[in-house]
């Protein structure tokens, strides 16, 4: 180990997430590969080995037998002080090699608050931020996750993205790397021949012209780059590599557990979720892949819990018959099973009931929308009656805690929907005082808002984010109406949604502002530790950009919209009819009982069909 | 068999490891090597394992000792190669048996470090370092549960020797292992409060063997 890093580390924090060397990591002679990839996940150890994606590429990539790849986090505060002071660049775990001496960086983006940390990391490994001062081809410095789906704030500084699920494109680019590499390849040459691969966007060979007004007049492709880039799928989960044995962190990270994927996409088209749509078309597990495959990694691993990921899990139609496999395994070795986004019925309560035998701790459901007529507006299919059901079994069950979620700010919200949100809580409430086994024990019921944030390819993507002072006057309205003493009520903090709405609906000038929030000493932006409101301010002001351009205006749906060269199978047709069913308050059907025909479906292949 | 004992080293990139990190590190590599381990009874039920003598966050070990229950008998030949095959890098299972002792009568443990002087005479330093371990006692203050205390860490050091080596000292030392607990990171910070002037750039400790009160192995 390095020197200087070994005085360093017991001084810091949880050292041990500084250091690899963790049960299954994956170690290589570095003489005998052609590839170093330093996989980059721009936020903490914690939460990047708690990250599926991640888990599941590092090791589609590592199969590669010329490819090592690594991972990389970025250090907490304490860390990166005591890095900066030792001269120590970021390095990567397995190896403890440094970043500068790759031949490719790999971030994984998940959301748009890790952008400031991306930069953070490119100039940790030494490097200059941004793709046109990197003139070698190596390190390459590439990109994908679902922020990519609209890639212009970070165009400048990321020399290709990767749009969609990666098992299979991440492993065509490295082998054409790896060709480049051998071949002494300019890094221009490289990247025109990367951008014919599917679902590679290269944004130095698009140019952008922009209208007097700001808006963008036209994005045009250049040396033979396709005019919109698909996002590419994997078409039948059954069969691509699922790691079995992945690491197994020696220091307590967020999700410490087994995680199974049950399937990619939803059926549902909530309107205000971008996930619903860009995840599209609905691909399924079979319940035998999912118990094998969980039965493997929990050996593997040693894990004491396993989960059920999904976008909605009581969608997933085997449910019953996946759970009592699951549970076959887990019950006699005392391994707990968990399932999070459940939906509020009575099918969903009989699988609670069966899984937490022990511990009724609390329940949480999403509820968005405080009156049927607003739930109706945004697709989310859930009524009152369902919901006061599920409470009645679940008191009666003796549960004794409630969450619900909600969003202020959503299209169409009056005032009255609002305080319809009150209204429900005081329902929830009688319905303990009906239901309760044990009224001794109390109830405590919480309601919590966000602030709707429009985003790129779902239908609300055309609108204007509430200002700030209007969604305090929406929280301050619903605090006035929440009177009962079991109701607790707490507001998100909506500064860091007006940079997240800048962030995610951004065009390639917002690159500016997020490289001078980095100069000014951003990064880790994501925590509420690190985010400063002021110095996101202060940059928009040096660099001339007006957030409420981004953020505030409502685009006009003939407009170019900075992510439309980038195609995530859902057609632009498709999202208007949707917005315009939301204006009028109609619901549209879950694609199981209807197809709407959004496009999706071409992106399988080999004859399988969308599971919806 | 009912209790069974682990000796095992911690050395490497396993020395970041913490204590409760460890202990979980532990009852997943036991799943992983197929052995399960037996749960105490009761409301909150938690796997039989304790490590006799927490090590600090980067101090090396080869003398740590483990006790636990499993469901069923081990062959227990087999289970330091099984056990350390799950185990991350730099844990090493030495040995599994059936203690005869109880792991309070662990009383002393000999240690060695090295002690880094960047820019010092490592002989001076070395000559420095055995004058000022020859007083009868060395007070120094420090945290407790019930606020700053001041401890005299001289009686818990049975005997300590220093030799000069490349930039730095190396330290050799028979430490109270429990009752009182002498951490060998004192060795260091007596010398930060009391004699800053040969206190070393940076020092690091690794502890060799265990022993009871009568200065025998303890196993």
């Amino acid at each position: 180990m390095d020197k200087r890093l070994e005085r360093i580390l017991p001084r810091v924090q949880k050292p041990a997430r500084y250091t690899g060397g963790e049960y299954n990591q994956i170690l290589k002679d570095r003489d005998k590969v052609d590839i170093r990839l330093a996989f980059c996940f721009p936020d903490t150890y914690e939460i990047g080995m708690s990250n599926l994606g991640m888990s599941i590429l590092y090791h589609t990539m590592n199969s590669l037998d010329f490819v090592w790849c690594e991972r990389a986090f970025a250090p907490w505060g304490d860390m990166y002080e005591e890095m900066k002071k030792a001269g120590i660049p970021l390095y990567a775990l397995e190896s403890g090699d440094p970043l500068s001496s790759f031949d490719s960086l790999a971030f994984s983006v998940g959301y748009e608050m890790a952008y400031t940390t991306v930069l953070d990391m490119i100039d940790m490994a030494g490097l200059p931020l941004r793709s046109e001062d990197r003139k070698e081809l190596l390190p390459i410095v590439w990109a994908g996750g679902t922020s990519a789906v609209n890639a212009e704030p970070m165009a400048p500084f990321i020399d290709l993205f990767v749009i969609g699920e990666g098992e299979e494109m991440n492993n065509e680019l490295l082998t054409l790397l790896r060709q480049a590499k051998l071949e002494k390849w300019s890094k221009r040459d490289f990247l025109i021949r990367a951008a014919q691969i599917g679902g590679v966007y290269v944004p130095s060979l698009y140019e952008v012209s922009y209208h007097d007004d700001g808006s963008i007049a036209a994005v045009t492709p250049t040396e033979g780059a396709p005019a919109r880039v698909t996002k590419r799928i994997i078409s039948d989960l059954d069969s691509v590599p699922f790691p079995t044995d992945p690491i197994v962190p020696s220091t307590e990270v967020v999700h410490d557990r087994v995680n199974l994927e049950l399937f990619r996409g939803c059926v549902r088209g909530c309107r205000f979720c971008q996930a619903g749509y860009v995840y599209r078309p609905i691909r399924a597990k079979k319940p035998e892949t999912l118990i094998r495959q969980g039965i493997e990694t929990l050996r593997n691993t040693g894990h004491e819990d396993v989960t059920l990921l999904s976008l909605s899990t009581s969608d997933y139609r085997p449910l019953s018959a996946l759970c009592d496999g699951l549970l076959d395994y887990c019950e006699p070795r005392s391994i707990g099973l968990s399932l999070p986004s459940l939906r509020a019925d009575n099918f969903s309560m009989d699988i609670m009931e069966r899984l937490q035998k022990v511990r009724k701790s609390g329940l949480t459901f999403a509820v968005e929308g405080g009156s049927q007529r607003l739930r109706d507006a945004i697709n989310k299919n859930v009524t009152e009656e369902d919901l006061l059901n599920t409470c009645r079994i679940a008191f009666s069950g003796g549960w004794n805690s409630v969450k619900l979620y909600y969003m202020l700010g959503l299209p169409t919200e009056t005032d009255e929907d609002i305080l319809g949100i009150a209204e429900m809580a005081n329902k929830v409430l009688h319905c303990w005082r009906e239901n309760a086994k044990n009224k001794n024990r109390g109830v405590k019921i919480t309601i919590s808002t966000s602030l709707f944030i429009p985003k790129p390819h779902s239908p609300f993507q055309w609108e204007a984010m509430i200002e700030l002072p209007e969604y305090l006057r929406r929280v301050n309205l619903l605090r006035g109406a929440i009177t009962a003493r079991n109701v607790t009520y707490n507001w998100h903090d909506a500064a860091t949604s007006l940079i997240e709405a800048v962030l995610s609906k951004g065009d390639r000038r917002v690159a500016d502002v997020i490289e001078e929030v980095w100069r000014q000493g951003g990064r880790l932006d994501a925590w509420t530790d690190y985010f400063r409101l002021e110095r996101w301010m202060q940059a928009f002001e040096t660099c001339g950009i007006d957030p409420a351009f981004y953020a505030h205006r409502e685009i006009p749906v003939d407009a170019v919209l900075p992510w439309d060269h980038i195609d995530v199978g859902v057609r632009k047709s498709h999202l208007l009819h949707e917005r315009e069913m939301a204006y009028e308050s109609r619901l549209s059907p879950d694609c199981r009982h209807q197809c709407a025909a959004c496009g999706a479906a071409r992106l399988l292949e080999g004859g399988i069909r969308c599971d919806g | 068999m009912d209790k069974l004992r682990l000796r095992f080293s911690k050395t490497g990139r396993a020395v970041y490891i913490s204590h409760l990190d460890l202990m979980h590190t532990m009852q997943r590599a036991f799943s992983r090597a197929g052995y399960a381990l037996k749960y105490s009874e009761g409301f909150n039920p938690h796997p039989q394992i304790s490590i006799a003598l927490p090590l600090s966050v980067g101090a090396a070990s080869l003398c740590e000792i483990m006790d636990f229950r499993l469901k069923e008998d081990p062959d227990l030949s087999e289970l330091p190669r099984k056990l350390t095959a799950a185990l991350p890098e730099g844990i090493e299972v030495l040995e599994a048996y059936e203690p005869e002792r109880k792991t309070a009568q662990l009383k002393w443990l000999s240690i060695e470090g090295v002690m880094e002087y960047d820019e010092r005479n490592p002989a001076e330093m070395a000559a420095a370092l055995t004058a000022f371990y020859a007083a009868d006692s060395v007070v120094i203050t420090k945290k407790t549960k019930r606020g700053v205390g001041e401890t005299d860490i001289r009686p818990g050091i049975r005997e300590i020797a220093f030799a000069p080596g490349e930039k730095a000292v190396m330290v050799k030392a028979v430490i109270s292992a429990q009752e009182p607990t002498v951490n060998p990171e004192l060795l260091a910070e007596a010398l930060r409060q009391l004699a800053p002037e040969i206190a070393p750039d940076f020092a690091r400790f690794t502890r060799l063997e265990t022993y009871d009160a009568d200065g025998k192995v303890f196993r």
